[in-house]
C-alpha cells in the first residue's frame, strides 16, 4: 500500500477541540504544510493567541508561546529580534488583531518586522460566545448587537488588509478564504508565500483568511461556508492587496 | 572594583544593565526615565544587543515577553503610568516563570501627576500590581552607585528563582549625578552559558517547548501556583537585604527606603547635634520585606517613624513587622514632595515629647 497523504510533521497527533465546520483546523493544516514544505519546522516558533486558537500551542509540533489578547505581533517582534534565525509567526483572530491589538499589528507592519501573521476573520468573537467584532457585518447579529450591527450605534466593519496595505513596511498582504476546495488551495499558496517571504528576509507578511464560526453564527457548517461566499466576500473581497517585491532583502536579517 | 565615574542615575543603571549582560531592551518614552532608552539606543548595538522603541508600554512589555522566552537577558524601563500599562504583561511573565528585569523611575501620582520623584508606587510594586497571585523581587537603590550595580543582582535573582525582578527608583535617583563604581572588574560574559532548559528556539533533537501562563484543566493551575509559591518562600527566606545605621540603642527608629532614606541620613546628623538618639533602618529589598530584621531593630527603640514620599504605603509593612510592640508614626510627603532632615527631626522631637504629631501612629 502506498501512503498518499498524512498528517503534516508540524502538527501533533492531539485531537483538535474545534467545533464542526470551524475554519481553524483547515488553516492550522495549511500553516503546518507550509512550514514542512519550507523545511523550517525545527526553527519555527509560533505565537498562540487568546481565543479558541489558544490551544494551538498544543497542536503544532514546534516551540510555542501564548500571549495576551492583541499582543501577538509585539511578542513575535521580541522573538524574531532575539532569535533572527527562527521563523516566527503570530496567529490571531479578528477581535484580537483588529480590535484590542490594532496598534501592535499596525506598528509591526510599519517596522516591517520580518514575521508572518495569519489573521483569521470570522466576523465574531468565538471563544467568549459570539460578541460583536470590529469585522462584524452591517446587520449581522451578535450577542452584544442582538438586533444586528447598526452603524449608527456600532460603526462600520474594518477592512484590515486594505488598511495595512497602505504601509510601506507591509511587504505582502493577501486576503483568502477557506469556503471551498479551490479557495483552500489558493489560501495554502498565500500562507506558504507569507512564510517563504520571511525565510528570504523580505519583511512583514500577513494573510487574512475569511473563516467560519457556525456555532456563534447559529448555522450549520454548509450554511457557514455559504455565508462566507455570499455575505463576507462582498465586504471583504479576495485578492492580493500588496506584494512589494521591491522590499526584497532590504529588511533586517 | 573599577574606576569612579560621574554619571546620572538613569545612565548608570543602563550601563550597569549592559555590563550585567542585558542584550534586549524595549521601551516607550516617559519622563523622568528617558535617559535609559536614550543611552541604550546607542549602547546596546555596540554589544550586538537589540534596542526597540515600541509603539506603547503595552507593546514594549510584550516584546520583552517574547525576547525573554528565548533566554536572553532583557530589560524594560518606565515611570509610574507606564508601569501601570505594563502590568498585564508582567503578570504573564510571572505566570510563565520568565526571569524578566524592569525598572520603575517613579513620578508623582495618581494619574498624570507630575514628573517629580515619588514613592507612591510601593503597593503596585510589592503587593502584586497586576492580576493574579504573583510576586516581583523589588530592589530599592538610594544612590547612583546602587543604580549602577543593582541590575546584576536583579538578573541573578530573577534567573535563580525564575521570576520577574525590578528596581524601584524615583525621579530624583534617575536624574541626579553622583560617582558610580561598577563592582565587577569585567562585564558579565554569557556567551558560554548553556541555554536555559525552558528557552524557545531551535527545537531540533529535543521535545517542543511551550511558554504559557494558562492551564484550564481542573486543579492544575492551583498546583502550578502552589509550586511557584514554594520559590517565593525561598526568596523570602534567603534574599532579604537591608541596612542599619546607629540602631544599637536609640529612642526613635526611622524606617525609609530609596531617596527618603537619604533625607533620614541627613536627619541623623541633625538629631546628633540636638542630642537626640535616632537610628535608621533601610529596607533594600522591598519584596521580600525584612520583617524579622525590622522587628528586632524596632524592639530596641521607643517608637518608629516611617518616612515616605507617599501618603504612607510601606508603613503598612512596617506596622506588620513591628506588630504593636512600639508605636509606629508616619512622615508622609505625597505628590512629589521631598522630606528634609530638619522636618523629620522636628517630628521625632514631638513624638519623644509625647505630643501629637497628627500622623496615623498618634491617633
Amino acid at each position: 500500500m502506498n501512503l498518499v497523504n498524512s498528517r503534516p510533521k508540524s502538527l501533533t497527533d492531539k485531537t483538535m477541540h474545534y467545533c464542526p465546520g470551524c475554519g481553524h483546523g483547515i488553516v492550522h493544516r495549511l500553516v503546518a504544510e507550509s512550514i514542512d514544505e519550507l523545511g523550517v519546522k525545527d526553527r519555527c516558533i509560533g505565537v498562540a493567541p487568546v481565543g479558541c486558537a489558544v490551544f494551538s500551542d498544543s497542536y503544532f509540533d514546534f516551540d510555542m508561546i501564548q500571549g495576551p489578547h492583541g499582543r501577538g505581533p509585539a511578542i513575535a517582534t521580541g522573538l524574531k529580534r532575539a532569535k533572527p534565525d527562527c521563523i516566527v509567526y503570530s496567529y490571531q483572530g479578528d477581535g484580537d488583531l483588529a480590535s484590542i491589538g490594532m496598534a501592535e499589528i499596525v506598528h509591526a507592519a510599519a517596522r516591517s518586522e520580518n514575521i508572518t501573521v495569519i489573521f483569521i476573520n470570522n466576523t465574531i468573537y468565538g471563544m467568549t460566545g459570539g460578541q460583536m467584532a470590529p469585522t462584524t457585518l452591517i446587520g449581522q447579529k451578535a450577542t452584544t448587537a442582538p438586533k444586528g450591527r447598526d452603524p449608527k450605534v456600532n460603526g462600520y466593519p474594518i477592512r484590515v488588509s486594505e488598511l495595512l496595505a497602505t504601509l510601506e513596511g507591509a511587504r505582502y498582504i493577501e486576503r483568502v478564504s477557506i469556503d471551498a476546495p479551490a479557495n483552500i488551495i489558493k489560501a495554502k499558496k498565500a500562507i506558504k508565500k507569507a512564510f517563504d517571504n520571511q525565510v528570504n528576509g523580505r519583511g512583514f507578511s500577513l494573510v487574512e483568511v475569511l473563516s467560519t464560526c457556525p456555532t456563534n453564527w447559529g448555522v450549520n457548517p454548509v450554511e457557514a461556508m455559504k455565508f462566507v461566499r455570499e455575505k463576507m466576500m462582498p465586504q471583504y473581497p479576495l485578492g492580493v492587496l500588496r506584494d512589494d517585491n521591491g522590499g526584497a532583502n532590504v529588511s533586517r536579517n | 572594583m573599577g574606576e569612579k565615574t560621574l554619571m546620572k542615575g538613569n545612565e548608570a543603571l543602563s550601563e550597569g544593565a549592559v555590563r550585567a549582560g542585558c542584550r534586549f531592551f524595549s521601551g516607550y518614552p516617559i519622563t523622568p526615565q528617558n535617559e535609559i532608552p536614550e543611552y541604550l539606543a546607542w549602547r546596546l548595538p555596540e554589544v550586538n544587543g537589540v534596542f526597540v522603541q515600541a509603539e506603547s508600554e503595552t507593546a514594549a512589555i510584550n516584546m520583552l515577553y517574547g525576547a525573554a522566552s528565548t533566554g536572553v537577558r532583557t530589560m524594560t524601563s518606565s515611570s509610574s503610568p507606564g508601569i501601570s500599562l505594563k502590568l498585564e504583561g508582567i503578570s504573564y511573565c510571572a505566570g510563565a516563570d520568565l526571569p524578566i528585569f524592569f525598572v520603575n523611575v517613579v513620578r508623582g501620582g495618581p494619574g498624570l501627576g507630575n514628573i517629580a520623584g515619588a514613592q507612591s508606587d510601593y503597593f503596585q510594586s510589592v503587593k502584586g500590581g497586576g492580576h493574579g497571585d504573583y510576586r516581583v523581587i523589588t530592589l530599592a537603590p538610594n544612590s547612583v552607585h546602587e543604580m549602577g550595580n543593582f541590575p546584576r543582582k536583579c538578573y541573578e535573582l530573577a534567573e535563580k528563582y525564575r521570576m520577574p525582578a525590578m528596581i524601584l527608583a524615583d525621579g530624583i535617583l534617575g536624574q541626579m549625578m553622583e560617582p558610580v563604581e561598577f563592582e565587577d572588574e569585567q562585564p558579565v560574559d554569557l556567551s558560554k552559558r548553556a541555554e536555559p532548559a525552558w528557552a524557545l528556539g531551535n527545537s531540533a533533537g529535543r521535545a517542543k517547548r511551550v511558554v504559557s501562563s494558562y492551564d484550564l484543566r481542573e486543579g492544575e493551575l492551583e498546583k502550578l501556583v502552589n509550586a511557584r509559591a514554594e520559590r517565593y518562600h525561598a526568596v523570602e527566606e534567603n534574599e532579604v537585604l537591608w541596612e542599619e545605621h546607629h540602631t544599637e540603642r536609640m529612642d526613635i527608629l526611622l524606617v525609609a527606603y530609596g531617596t527618603s532614606s537619604r533625607a533620614c541620613l541627613e536627619a541623623l546628623h541633625y538629631a546628633k547635634e540636638k542630642g537626640l538618639s535616632v537610628g535608621l533602618f533601610r529596607p533594600i529589598t522591598l519584596w521580600p520585606f525584612p520583617y524579622r530584621q525590622l522587628a528586632a531593630a524596632a524592639g530596641r527603640a521607643k517608637a518608629v517613624l516611617t518616612v515616605e514620599m507617599s501618603l504612607g504605603q510601606m508603613v503598612e509593612d512596617v506596622r506588620l513587622a513591628v506588630n504593636g510592640s512600639v508605636p509606629v508614626h508616619l512622615h508622609a510627603r505625597p505628590g512629589g514632595g521631598l522630606p528634609t532632615g530638619a522636618d523629620i527631626v522636628a517630628q521625632a522631637e514631638k513624638i519623644l515629647a509625647k505630643q501629637s504629631c497628627s500622623c496615623g501612629g498618634c491617633k
